[in-house]
């Protein structure tokens, strides 16, 4: 289980996380949903390790992320939004290195490498430095760095950017099998589609606070939408009537 | 269309600078501002002191004195001419081709012209602006000893901007041609090699012909013939003899404006044939400029030879230390430094041979035993300035991966650890090499070699930690380019920290020294005695401390680390 306690972050005077109090049990996809600037990342990165929490704590399957770092990581696997990798290790390298980092090596590892390589289509660039990955290619290898060492908890941030719709749907697969398997996956995603088809419950978060938590249907109810899609719902818990005027700018401005 | 004014495309760069400014003043920075002002208030003073010294002997010197300091100037701006091409061929090729602005500017509705204005401007001043300041004490100088009164200020100037103009010009166009004809990122790595070597090998020249031979006065065979080797002109065809003309016709009171019209002109046709090279060149170049370096790399090589070697490591240091070396070796900027290193070493080393030391027993003794020991300082300072080039940065170049790093298990000590040894072990070898085979050289006695080797190695142990201790403290993690970041402020205050510490040790072993060489000279047996022991202890303390203190401020710092 994921469980997030008073989870709080200051930036100075801006409050990117507000006492975020959550929990995320295993065999569950869940989904962070927020407009630009709600804190999605900051928590997300917090639940990594990456940054510390000004207050509040993360626990990972009971071990507390800043406090039993060592034991908590270990189960985690990261996949951020920008997929910044060393350029000048190849692919295989860089699997390698990470595999190192969890403290996995041997024939083993080699297996695994292989098998992540083939399944995210990256076999035949395996010896090729990652200076020369598009950006796409670079997003499958960071996802497949996050799988190689078995985590129990996925964290990821926007994960289908930069993904080809074939990598997409070949990702969703991967998470479902994945929290079918016990395994349980936090992600933040600005797609609702997505959110919609994949995740069990989600949270949408504005200025640092959970304005909404449940699964799309428990969402309908407490707000009275009725069929509404998720993204109905999602403008307007998060002020939506803007994209009406956006739209209408746009309009002055079309041929 | 009317085209936005050229001011208005350098926009984002003159703001970014400016927001730094802001930025460091409101870190607190006045106290750096202030130490940056003074380092480089020193260094102007020092320039303008020696260069004053000599121009006031040539001003004593008649007929010869005018002509020596023409020359003089003339080799200066000479060399800064070479040194400016060589600098703006590998600026533009990053502000021209592999700038992050180029993907907004080429697709926006922006004329070439202006494109190449703007990108010419960036080059000039991110490849001269040192230069520039150099020539102020250099000037000042020529200007205070003629007496060239207020209006050779702005006269100065007036000749300097089209000097730095012309090898932007240059280099900007020899990158352009380059660009297609090897791909950009290829073009880098060939330049550094290129770059690199021709330094090193220029500064190996330099040494090895002796220069200092020229000086002494049996070296001039008719005095006829040197005058009329200073009256020739060195390079006519120029810039930095129209430069030097214009300069000297100014002080000696006899004003040509031909010089001065010569540049500018040339100035002038260059910015215009550049103008109309990039309009030709530049869009295919650009687009060249996209493909990688790409290369399969196998890598099994490293694995077989020292990952085996670090076989005995748990898996996460070694695969640390592994990637580091790949990296190093891999990034033709990092290792291509090493040439230049290797010429140092040879340099250093031919300067020690060159000492004429061995003249009379006793007194060679004392000097033999001076200069290893003072070779310690010398040498801890090469160490210094090299961990400052290698060490300093590498936690800076992990910060965009720092996100693999911290929500990996691995353990921040274990990164230090890795950082710091894949750093000292190459650089203890280097400084036990330079500190043995300079005291082989001067023949020491066993003592000074024992003294001069362990002494060397604590200094290694501490100046690594130093380094990397400052560079996690002044972390660059936005500089993608590894040389940038020994020239930051962090850089600075740790060359200033290291200087400190050499200066402690040497003082302090110093005492013990002085105490064998006293009984050497007086013809005593050397007894290490209960002082001799305390000064050594000192030194030991001294460089445990400063190799403990710096890795745990380090560490403390690096878990502060956000991303």
């Amino acid at each position: 289980m994921i469980r997030l306690e008073n989870l709080t972050k200051h930036y100075g005077a801006f409050v990117a996380v507000d006492d975020i109090s959550l929990e995320v049990p295993r065999g569950l996809l869940y989904g962070c949903l927020g407009p630009n600037g709600a804190g999605k990342t900051t928590m997300l990165r917090m639940i990594a390790g990456i940054l510390r929490p000004t207050d509040g704590r993360v626990f990972l399957g009971g071990d507390d992320v800043h406090r039993n770092a060592i034991a908590a990581k270990l189960k985690l696997g990261f996949i951020p939004d920008r997929p910044f990798v060393y350029d000048k290790l190849t692919g295989a390298e860089f699997l390698r290195f990470v595999a190192g980092l969890y403290g996995q090596e041997g024939d083993a590892v080699e297996r695994r490498i292989a098998e992540l390589l083939e399944v995210f289509e990256l076999a035949s660039w395996k010896d090729e430095l990652v200076e020369a990955y598009s950006h796409g290619m670079r997003q499958k290898l960071i996802i497949s760095s996050a799988l190689i060492h078995r985590p129990q908890y996925i964290v990821v941030d926007e994960p289908m950017v930069g993904l080809d719709p074939k990598a997409a749907r070949l990702l969703k697969d991967i998470f479902r099998q994945f929290v079918a398997r016990g395994g349980t996956v936090l992600m933040s995603t600005h797609t609702l589609e997505v959110a919609e088809a994949m995740c069990d419950r989600v949270a949408i978060l504005q200025h640092g606070r959970i304005v909404a938590e449940g699964t799309v249907d428990d969402l309908r109810r407490q707000h009275r939408a009725g069929d509404a899609s998720l993204e109905e719902l999602f403008l307007k818990l998060t002020g939506g009537a803007h994209v009406r005027e956006l739209a209408e700018v746009l309009g002055d401005g079309a041929p | 269309m009317r085209q936005p004014s050229l001011w208005r495309v350098i926009e984002p760069k003159w703001r970014t600078a400016l927001q730094r400014i802001r930025e460091e003043r409101s870190r607190g920075g006045s106290g750096k501002l202030l130490t940056l002002i003074g380092v480089g208030l020193a260094f102007w003073v020092g320039v303008f002191g020696v260069l004053y010294k000599i121009l006031k002997y040539f001003r004593g010197v008649e007929e010869l004195g005018p002509l020596l300091a023409g020359k003089l100037l003339g080799l200066v701006l000479l060399s800064f001419i070479a040194i400016l091409v060589l600098s703006n061929v590998i600026t533009a090729l990053s502000s021209f081709f592999l700038a992050k602005d180029l993907d907004l500017l080429v697709s926006a509705p922006v004329d070439w012209l202006r494109i190449y204005l703007a990108k010419l401007g960036e080059t000039l001043v991110h490849s001269s602006w040192m230069v520039a300041l150099m020539t102020v004490p250099i000037l000042a100088a020529y200007g205070v000893i003629y007496r060239g009164g207020l209006w050779f200020a702005p006269y100065g100037v007036l000749t300097l901007v089209p000097l730095l103009v012309v090898p932007a010009v240059v280099g900007s166009a020899l990158t352009l041609v380059l660009v297609n004809i090897f791909p950009a990122r290829r073009t880098r790595d060939l330049l550094s090699i290129i770059a690199l070597g021709a330094g090193g090998g220029l500064i190996l020249l330099l040494r090895v012909i002796r220069p200092e031979r020229l000086a002494s006065p049996e070296g001039f065979k008719n005095l006829l013939d040197f005058i009329a080797v200073l009256r020739t002109p060195t390079s006519p065809f120029l810039p930095s003899e129209w430069a030097t003309r214009a300069t000297m016709s100014f002080l000696r009171g006899a004003f040509d404006p031909l010089p001065l019209v010569l540049l500018w002109t040339t100035a002038a046709a260059a910015v215009t044939l550049g103008a109309m090279l990039h309009r030709e060149l530049f869009a295919p170049g650009f687009t060249k400029a996209q493909e990688g370096a790409e290369r399969f790399v196998r890598g099994r090589l490293w694995r077989r030879t020292v990952g085996t070697l670090l076989a005995f490591l748990p898996v996460a240091k070694r695969e640390f230390v592994l990637k580091d070396i790949k990296l190093f070796f891999r990034d033709t900027t990092q290792w291509s430094q090493l040439i230049l290193l290797a010429v140092l070493v040879l340099v250093y080393l031919f300067n020690i041979k060159a000492l004429p030391l061995h003249r009379g027993e006793q007194v060679s003794f004392f000097y033999v035993t001076l200069v290893s020991f003072l070779n310690l300082g010398l040498a801890g300072f090469v160490l210094a300035s090299i961990a400052a080039r290698f060490i300093f940065p590498a936690v800076s170049l992990e910060g965009r991966h720092m996100w693999l790093l911290r929500s990996s298990p691995l353990d921040l000590r274990a990164l230090l650890w890795s950082k710091y040894w894949v750093g000292t072990i190459p650089l203890l070898a280097l400084a036990l090499l330079l500190t043995g085979l300079t005291n082989v050289l001067l023949q020491v006695r066993p003592f000074m070699m024992v003294v001069g080797l362990v002494t060397i190695c604590g200094l290694t142990f501490a100046i690594s930690a130093m380094a990397l201790g400052f560079g996690t403290l002044y972390p660059q993690f936005e500089t993608e380019n590894a040389a940038q970041i020994p020239t930051s402020f962090g850089g600075l205050v740790f060359m200033m920290a290291t200087i400190a510490l050499l200066a402690a040790v040497i003082f302090v072993l110093w005492q013990a020294v002085y105490t064998y060489v006293r009984a050497v000279y007086e013809g005593q047996p050397v007894v290490i005695g209960g002082w001799m022991v305390l000064w050594f202890a000192v030194a030991t303390l001294l460089c445990a401390a400063a190799t403990a203190l710096p890795l745990w401020v380090g560490l403390r710092r690096m878990e502060s680390f956000e991303f």
